[in-house]
Formats: C-alpha cells, structure tokens, sequence
C-alpha cells in the first residue's frame, strides 16, 4: 500500500487503518453490521417494527448488503413525530448524550448516544482529522457553536482523541477569534467555510493577514460551500480547506470527510451504509450519477436509523482515491432535494418561518424569504406586506411589531433575520403561488 | 370636535409616496395638510383629507392599507410662545403626545395644529377647560377651503 500521509511528521493514528480495509472485508463488515442493526431496529423500535411488519420484511431477510432496499425509509418527520426519545433502542440509563437540531415545526430532533456511540463518534472524527492531515502538535481553535448542535462538543472529543490541543471557543466573537488564532499559535481552524472567510476579511480589518499565521488546515462543514470558496479560502489564508460532511440525524460531523486530496469526502462506510437513490422514485441510479444520499447507521446503539433520506444531492465517485483509502467518496454536495434552506449552518425550512410568523400575527401574511451572502455571511431577509390587521398609526407601535416577528423567527429557528414590512401587493405572485424563497447566495455547482 | 386623519403605509423607498398621492389627485380629493413620519424602512403618511370616508374607499381600492385615526385640530397663537403655552397645559393634565404637525391655513393671528394624544379624550378635555379653540371639523374644512 502506498499513500502519503500528512505534511508534517508523518504520524498515523491508529483507528485511521480502517479506513484501508480491504474491500471484501468492508463489505463482509458492513452486511455483518447490517444484519445486526436492522435486528436492533425491529427488537427495539417500536416505529421500525412496525414498519417492517407493514412491508413483511424480517431482519432475518438481509442476506447480502443490497438487501438494505428491502428495509423502510426514515423521514426527519419521523424523528419530529416520535419527539423526543421515540426512536431509541437504548433505555435512558445507557444515553450519556443528547443533542438537537431544529425540526420542521419549530420543535427541535433530539438524537441520543451512548457511551459506545460516543466512541464511534470520537473514532470518526479522529478519522476525519487524521484524514484532514492533523495529528498530535496541532492547535485546533474549534469554533462550531457547543451546546446542543452537534458541531462543537463532536469534533471536540475527536480531536482530542487525536492528540490535538483544542480551543474550544464555539462560534462568534471574530475579534477574539482572530486575536486567539494569532496569539495561541493556532494551526488548525474548524468552523462553517462563510465563517471562516468572515474571519478573514475581520482580520484583514484588523491589520492581521491569516496567511501570515501558522495555520495551515480548515475543516469546515454544516453548510454546502462551492470548489471556487475553497479556491477563495485557500488562497487568502495560505491553508488547506477540507469538507467534512455529517448530519446530527447520523451522528453528527463526521459521516464522512475529505482527505488530503481534497476530491469529495470519503464516508466511513464501517460505520455507515450509503446509497445513492433516485429520489424520485427511490431507486438506486448507477454509480456515478447524481442522486440522493441515504445513509444507515451501522454501529449506532442508541439511535439506530436506517435508510435516512438526507434529501442531499450528491454522486459516488467511482474511482479509488490517490490517498489508498478504500472506503468510498461521495462528491461535494451540491443541492438538496427538498425546501431545506441551510443559513450559517443552521437547517431552516420554510415552514418553521411560517408557523413563527403566524404566533405573530394570526393568520398568515404574505411574505418572501431573501437569502443573500453579504461579506461572506449569510443573511436571511424576511419581506412581509403590511396587512389592516397590524397596521398601526404609531411608529412605534410599527416598530414593535417588526420586533416581535424577528424575534418569533429567530426563536423558532434559531436565525436572526431582518424583517421588511413592505405595502401590500408587492411580494411577486406565480400562479397563484408566491414565491416564498428567493436564494441570492452565490454557490456555484461544483465541479468534477 | 375630532377629526378624523387617515393614515397610510409606505416603503422608504423612491417613489413610493407618489401612488397615495396620484390617486387622490385623479379622484379630485384635496389634501387640506399631511406629515410623514418615517424610519429607515418605512414611513407612515398622515393625511387630512375631504371627504375621508370616499378618499380611504379609493386608496384601500388601489392597495394601500389605510387606518383611520382620531385627531384633534387645535387653534395656536402665532407668536413667541404660542405653542409652549399650549404644551403647559397638556402636560399639565399629564396627558401624552404620540405625534403633532402643523396645518397649512392660518386664521388672523393663529396657527392651526393637529394633535393626536395617548388619551384624546382627557387632552380635549383639558384643553377645552383653559379655553383653547379646539376646532370641530366643519369649522376646519370650511376654513381649509376659504384659505385654499
């Protein structure tokens, strides 16, 4: 086996070897996993049971991996609708984490580990981070947000399994973003890529050039991001920008994670299944055609999910990468295949943005949603036509009611947007339809 | 003794006061005074207008929102001190101003302003009791209309 591992000293982290399985032993581990998955689910699941009992499919019928098409899909509804621990297999005593992401209707999707998941968890993201090209001597300034997003405290454990040392100064603060990076020799960032290119320009602002620093590897994720904002960040931070791809719903970040040859991440197949389905009809389109990713854990204890609908859009890259990883790579996601918008890495649909305006002002107005990229950041406008309901004489009053609105966005979806109240019959209608979602950002499609 | 003002949403944009406006003046309604109050976003156009009740009918028609709002058009001298001696006495009876503009005709030595308070009846009140001319709308319209 040939392949070259990171820049610097040469280090290899052990748990990294599975990455280099031999195929057939892969996929004899993956059926194997599999298997045993699919017999959890149906024991201890009561939705999953039922949901094979519905199409009379027994764990006992997976006999080799494409067997999985025989197993029912998991929806984010379902996690909603069995809110919020309906989906575990493992009673509460074994769940030593729980984490949340936003839902469709405002309530959030919790996910559960246990202590062996957690492991699992620490082991990809050790992987992701070896892949990455770090190892033990880097300063990592983790700035994912902690708390109950899945970013921060994830990669946080990964990377010190690693033998990174870890700031974990979460999201925001770009002043002392940029003073820490500077002052505490930082040579590793993680964070979404439209806040990392914020920081640079903020440094730039403050008289520091990140390409001057030792940094020298990003790992950024939890929003899609284009090859020409990875050309960007390379070229003004003197660094090398890696994807890392992961859902909470999984596990967090850490499904997958691009290598050092930067061509689409690779997925820790031992730990997760992936096919690639037409997601139209649900069928599998031929390997490398785009289609959209649905993944099955294989190892989650805690939650198992099988056959998750990312409703992501990606392909699988049919050829073996130059770094000897075995396990397979999926291309840059590049669209998703439903209405979920993501802003500064938060999901957001737009029905969420509906039901806050509607604690507002009781019956829905019409409104558009704006999303643009204004200094590398996302911001989302909310434009919404004044009604004789709300209507006021008072400014004041008017004001308030602007207040109310962005705060009922922000707590329910946990974004801050800028409310417009504009005059009425002014926000474009299409048959029928306003076009409720107006995507300024500039995210090119990604290349091959 | 009060007036009713018709008040209208507007985007702080260019162009945007002109519509309200066009279609008053293609109605043949005069706009006997009007303020603006806006923010950076938006503005709130205050209008008197005859007859209010045809002029929110064909604005309502070409989309506006309009509110009708009660204001009281209160004779001011004008001099030095006109205006202060009237505030005197509204705060006085402890009574709160949300918003005040003058209006375009005058009568001899007086002014006439409209004011809207938090409590428009207890300023009418008060006002009244220190012998303020508070002005009926019949008064005011016909001396709109002698003036214009």
């Amino acid at each position: 086996m040939s392949f070259q591992w990171n820049d610097h000293n040469g280090t290899f982290h052990p748990d990294t070897a599975l990455d280099f399985l031999p195929e057939e032993q892969l996929r004899a581990l993956q059926l194997q996993r599999l298997q045993a998955i699919a017999a959890r689910a149906y024991g201890k699941v009561e939705l999953m049971r039922q949901r094979m009992d519905a199409s009379s499919v027994k764990p006992e019928d997976i006999r080799t991996l494409d067997d999985v098409r025989l197993l029912p899909f998991t929806e984010k509804n379902d996690l909603r609708d069995t809110y919020p621990y309906g989906l575990f297999a493992s009673p509460m005593s074994d769940v030593v984490r729980l984490h949340a992401s936003s839902g469709t209707t405002g309530k959030p999707i919790v996910v559960g580990y246990t202590a062996e998941d957690m492991e699992t968890w620490k082991n990809v993201i050790v992987r992701s981070l070896s892949a990455a090209g770090l190892h033990r001597g880097d300063i990592l300034q983790n700035a994912y947000g902690y708390g109950l997003f899945t970013g921060g405290l994830g990669l946080h454990a990964g990377a010190e399994a690693l033998g990174a040392t870890v700031i974990p100064i979460s999201g925001g603060n770009s002043e002392r973003q940029i003073m820490v990076m500077r002052d505490f020799g930082v040579t590793a960032i993680s964070c979404t890529p439209s806040y990392f290119i914020h920081l640079i320009e903020h440094g730039a602002s403050m008289g520091i050039d990140l390409k001057e620093l030792p940094l020298r590897v990003g790992i950024f994720g939890a929003e899609p991001w284009s090859e020409e904002m990875r050309c960007y960040i390379q070229r003004e931070a003197n660094i090398r920008a890696i994807d890392i791809y992961g859902l909470s719903e999984i596990i967090g970040p850490g499904v997958g994670c691009e290598c050092q040859c930067q061509c689409g991440p690779h997925i820790f197949e031992d730990h997760f299944l992936f096919e690639i389905l037409d997601p139209k009809t649900g069928a599998p389109v031929p390997d490398g055609e785009e289609g959209e990713l649905v993944l099955s854990t294989l190892s989650k204890q805690a939650m198992p999910v099988l056959r998750y609908r990312t409703h992501d859009i990606t392909r699988v890259m049919p050829d073996r990468c130059g770094c000897g990883r075995t396990i397979r790579r999926i291309a840059r996601i590049s669209r998703r295949s439903d209405d979920m918008l993501i802003i500064r890495g938060v999901n957001v649909f737009p029905s969420q943005i509906e039901a806050a305006l509607l604690k507002v002002e009781k019956t829905l107005p019409h409104y558009q949603i704006i999303l643009r990229r204004e200094r590398e950041m996302d911001e989302m406008e909310i434009r919404i036509e004044v009604t004789a309901e709300v209507f006021s004489d008072r400014v004041g009053e008017m004001e308030r009611i602007e207040a109310r609105l962005s705060g009922a966005v922000e707590s329910t979806t946990g974004v801050r947007a800028r409310i417009s109240l504009v005059e009425p019959q002014t926000i474009q209608r299409s048959e029928g339809k306003a076009k409720r979602v107006l995507d300024l950002r500039k995210l090119d499609a990604p290349k091959s | 003794m009060k007036i009713h003002q018709l008040s209208i949403f507007i985007e702080n944009r260019p162009g945007h006061l002109t519509a309200p406006c066009a279609v008053l003046a293609d109605a043949g309604i005069n706009i006997l005074t009007l303020t603006l109050a806006d923010t950076e976003r938006f503005g709130i156009l205050r209008l008197i207008v005859r007859p209010w009740e045809q002029a929110k009918e064909i604005l309502e028609k070409c989309g506006c929102v309009v509110k009708v709002t009660e204001v009281v058009a209160i004779e001011v001298e004008d001099r030095p001190g006109g205006l202060r001696a009237l505030l005197d006495i509204v705060e006085e009876a402890g009574v709160n101003i949300e918003y005040m503009y003058a209006f375009t005709v005058r009568s001899g030595t007086k002014a006439v302003m409209i004011f809207r308070f938090a409590d428009m009846d207890k300023g009418i009140a008060a006002l009244v009791a220190a012998g303020v001319n508070v002005l009926s709308s019949v008064v005011l319209y016909d001396r709109a209309e002698t003036a214009g």
